[in-house]
């Protein structure tokens, strides 16, 4: 017998970046807000003993455990899903913060080129360019729109960064000056220049220096310590849900945050949510929080799931291309990974942050003509130096041994001697890429495992070809004595790790026939449900989403607002 | 405290870590989110009163014997035995420094396949079990403890079966064969390819060369020297721009714990 508990203004499920920002914005405002977390809380001194490479990085301790809940994958419809048993391609954060406290902290902002990207890509080059199986949309809002959302996401975190010269157009500069610059950078930064680009400092969450927000929360400057992605900071450097937002929503007095509580089902009635049922995993006892809005605020991938488990939105049917919970899936075309050697000069690679780097974005988006290329959009070279870990980082020369001696002495010799960048790839959204319901396999609570059917397109390999051309490039002028360079993709492989950037399935855009929400993130046919994050991107763009995550996060605040206040579809 | 801050020529360059804290620009005093480094600073005052801790435990010796890390949780001391040998191709003793079995990497096998990590506690062990391709990862229905016993076992069945011996009596060149028919995929075992579990053994092995000491390998944190890595530091605000190259003498968790 569940527990029903007394209705709230707005409930949250999930309390990471979508739903502490959500939460700040709306207690502000005055509003009660429930948060159901379904792992445990988390501070800084949580992280005292996070220096642990085994631990964290290859442990996951901060990721979901799997036992409990996972997901299906197959590369085609033809082949039989089976459940992801391990971590490998990408990581699925959990407790509070989520996947805001084990990232690297590399925050852009979409191209004014990816909002637009069906109408500018025709206006170019014309419809043919479009593959008639890629399902390329327009946002339903463009750049210009959303900019004062990615200026509030910016103050609040205080990101560090320099003007991008190929980038949308700023209201303010970058909160933070440029993270400090390493020989490393400086070598890429200057063969760059040579090569006749623009590179500029990578924007940073890790922040550059001491910090006060508008919110007034104060936080101390990164240590270049070397351990963010996978890591919390226990600095609270690294901007994160908790050190930023929750500690405002906290100090209203008006946010019920409750952690291992984990949503099982959005009640409805009709074509209106009431609330939803969760679990508290500790004691095993069910509740009914009612609410008069309900914000999706989970991981994309749990976003999708408990949509169609709750029967919300009209499932996305790839055979007759109608539906649209599910659509769009989309990932990160991870691409040209480039390492070079050089033998007469060691770096001080242990050291770093989760967002130091270089890049350059001449062949990101639009920036560069694609007449005569096989593809569309481009990608961020970028080199990143996050602190070479001694475990996950071996790096030799082609035709050396996995193993024995040669091996040993190779991975140690380079171990400072190496340097590797590689591009991020956007990811184009196609027919038969989609997320449903698998029919097998089930969670600890007896719900269906989401299904992912996914796999990289020629479109993935023609930039991979493209980009790795660009890299060569690069490093060669960097000067390395030799080059290994990935130019082909093969099929997607769930197994080595890529980029935990999943995007896509519960879409916005201008119409609700293509589309899952509008422009506030809030569902058509749902007036009173509000899916903001990245399962909201139609496809995903040459960049870290997360950013653009923020930017929609703060829109969708401004939507509950507005439809509590006046209700109704605000577009 | 204060002696292990004067080896540090990281931290020599500071008159102390209270001043690091200062010099680095990190405001402390202020909001939520001093928690973590707070806690530091305070300790450290505490410090400066304390002379003995006890709670520090003895270096970890090479020879396995002052070590009381160095024992069994899960092998049998056949199976760990073969497993000390392995490692010890997979990462050998040479010039540059010491092999898996000076750093105690057989023993961090062990201690790891005793923990939850070795009966995949935090992974989808569920059924239906279908082979899949090569895209979907790992298939099995055998935890790592299982693929261990299983693959342990038959690196000593293809040992007789190819030169009548026990790997622990074979040459150092014929037990490199026998680990590369391994590698290629070329020994029949239940439940796993021999591949998969060669894999597992050389990232395993790779994993106890570099991992904090805590987990009874890298002994003396002699892994992290191989490749010049400073293990848990502080911070490096004040040498991230440095051309020259540094080698700091490395510290492992326990500093942080135990100071």
């Amino acid at each position: 017998m569940a527990t029903t508990l007394p209705k709230t203004d707005v409930v949250l499920i999930g309390v990471g970046w979508t739903g502490g920002i959500l939460a700040a914005e709306l207690t502000k405002k005055g509003y009660q807000v429930v948060g159901l977390e379904r792992g445990r809380g988390r501070s800084t001194s949580d992280f005292i003993m996070v220096h642990d490479e085994l631990r964290y990085a290859l442990r996951y301790d901060l990721m979901q455990d799997l036992s409990k809940e996972t997901i299906t994958f197959r590369n085609n419809d033809k082949m039989r899903a089976l459940p992801m048993r391990q971590y490998g391609s990408f990581l699925l954060g959990t407790d509070l913060g989520g996947s805001g406290v084990h990232w690297n902290g590399q925050t852009w902002r979409f191209l004014p080129y990816d909002f637009q990207i069906r109408t500018m890509t025709e206006e170019r080059y014309g419809k043919d360019k479009i593959p008639e199986d890629m399902m390329l949309q327009d946002w339903g809002i463009t750049y210009d729109e959303l900019e004062p959302y990615f200026d509030q996401f910016d103050q609040m975190a205080g990101i560090s960064g320099e003007e991008n010269p190929h980038g949308g157009k700023r209201s303010n500069p970058y909160p933070t000056g440029p993270m400090k610059h390493t020989p490393v950078m400086t070598l890429f930064k200057e063969a760059c220049e040579n090569l006749g680009y623009k590179p500029f400092t990578q924007p940073s969450a890790n922040l550059s220096e001491s910090y006060t927000n508008p919110d007034g929360i104060a936080r101390a400057a990164c240590q270049y310590c070397g351990f963010c992605e996978r890591f919390g900071c226990e600095y609270g450097a690294k901007a994160d849900p908790t050190v930023t937002v929750l500690p405002v929503a906290e100090s209203t007095g008006k946010f019920d945050l409750r952690t291992h509580a984990n949503v099982v089902e959005i009640l409805h009635e009709g074509n209106r949510a009431t609330g939803v049922r969760f679990i508290d995993v500790q004691s095993g006892e069910e509740f009914i929080q009612p609410a008069e809005v309900v914000a999706v605020t989970s991981y994309v991938l749990n976003n999708v799931r408990l949509l169609l488990q709750s029967g919300i939105g009209k499932p996305y049917d790839p055979k007759t291309g109608t539906g649209v919970i599910g659509k769009n899936y989309a990932y990160q075309n991870m691409c040209a990974s480039t390492t070079g050697f050089f033998e007469e000069r060691e770096f001080n690679v242990y050291a770093g942050a989760g967002s130091l780097g270089m890049c350059v974005d001449e062949f990101n988006g639009d920036n560069f003509d694609h007449s005569n290329l096989n593809f569309l959009h481009g990608a961020n070279i970028f080199l990143g130096q996050l602190g070479k870990r001694p475990i996950q980082n071996n790096a030799v020369k082609p035709d050396t041994p996995s193993w024995g001696a040669k091996f040993k002495e190779e991975s140690i010799k380079y171990h400072n001697r190496s340097i590797s960048f590689n591009a991020q790839g956007a990811s184009m959204p196609f027919r038969y890429h989609y997320l449903d319901l698998d029919p097998t396999y089930k969670d600890a609570f007896g719900n269906p495992l989401l299904r992912m059917t996914y796999d990289f397109k020629e479109q993935d390999n023609e930039m991979s070809k493209f980009m790795a051309s660009k890299t060569e490039e690069i490093m060669k002028e960097m000067g390395a004595s030799e080059i290994i360079v990935m130019k082909e993709k093969g099929p997607y492989n769930i197994v080595p790790y890529q980029s935990t950037h999943n995007t896509g399935g519960v879409i916005m855009g201008d119409d609700p026939s293509t589309s899952a929400l509008n422009s506030y993130l809030q569902m058509w046919d749902f007036e009173n449900i509000f899916v903001p994050g990245a399962s909201a991107f139609p496809h995903n763009s040459g960049y870290n989403p997360t950013g653009t995550v923020g930017a929609l996060s703060y829109r969708a605040a401004e939507g509950i607002d507005l439809y509590l206040k006046n209700g109704g579809s605000l577009v | 405290m204060a002696d292990q801050d004067k080896k540090d020529p990281l931290l020599e360059k500071r008159t102390s870590r209270r001043s690091f804290l200062k010099n680095s620009g990190l405001t402390v005093g202020g909001l939520i989110v001093g928690g973590a480094v707070g806690t530091l600073i305070g300790r450290e005052t505490n410090e400066t009163t304390t002379t003995v801790d006890p709670k520090k435990a003895p270096t970890p010796q090479g020879d396995g014997k002052a070590n009381p890390n160095a024992a069994l949780m899960f092998f049998t001391p056949n199976q760990f035995d073969i497993a000390n040998a392995a490692v010890e191709r997979i990462f050998p003793a040479d010039d540059n420094g010491p092999g898996a079995q000076e750093l105690l990497v057989a023993y961090f096998i062990d201690h790891q396949l005793a923990s939850g990590w070795g009966m995949n506690a935090k992974e989808y062990m569920s059924g239906p079990f279908y082979p899949g391709e090569e895209t979907q990862g790992y298939q099995g229905s055998l935890n790592r403890q299982e693929i261990f016993t299983v693959g342990l076992q038959a690196i000593e069945n293809h040992s007789k079966e190819k030169y009548e011996k026990s790997f622990v009596e074979l040459s150092g060149e014929e037990q490199d064969a026998v680990l590369t028919d391994f590698q290629d995929g070329n020994v029949e075992m239940k439940g796993v390819s021999s591949n998969y579990f060669f894999n597992l053994l050389r990232s395993t092995t790779i994993e106890g060369v570099y991992a904090d000491p805590l987990y009874g390998g890298n002994a003396n944190m002699a892994g992290w020297e191989l490749k010049k890595y400073p293990g848990h530091q502080m911070s490096y605000f004040n040498m991230i721009e440095q051309e020259e190259f540094e080698v700091i003498e490395p510290k492992s968790l326990s500093s942080q714990h135990n100071h």
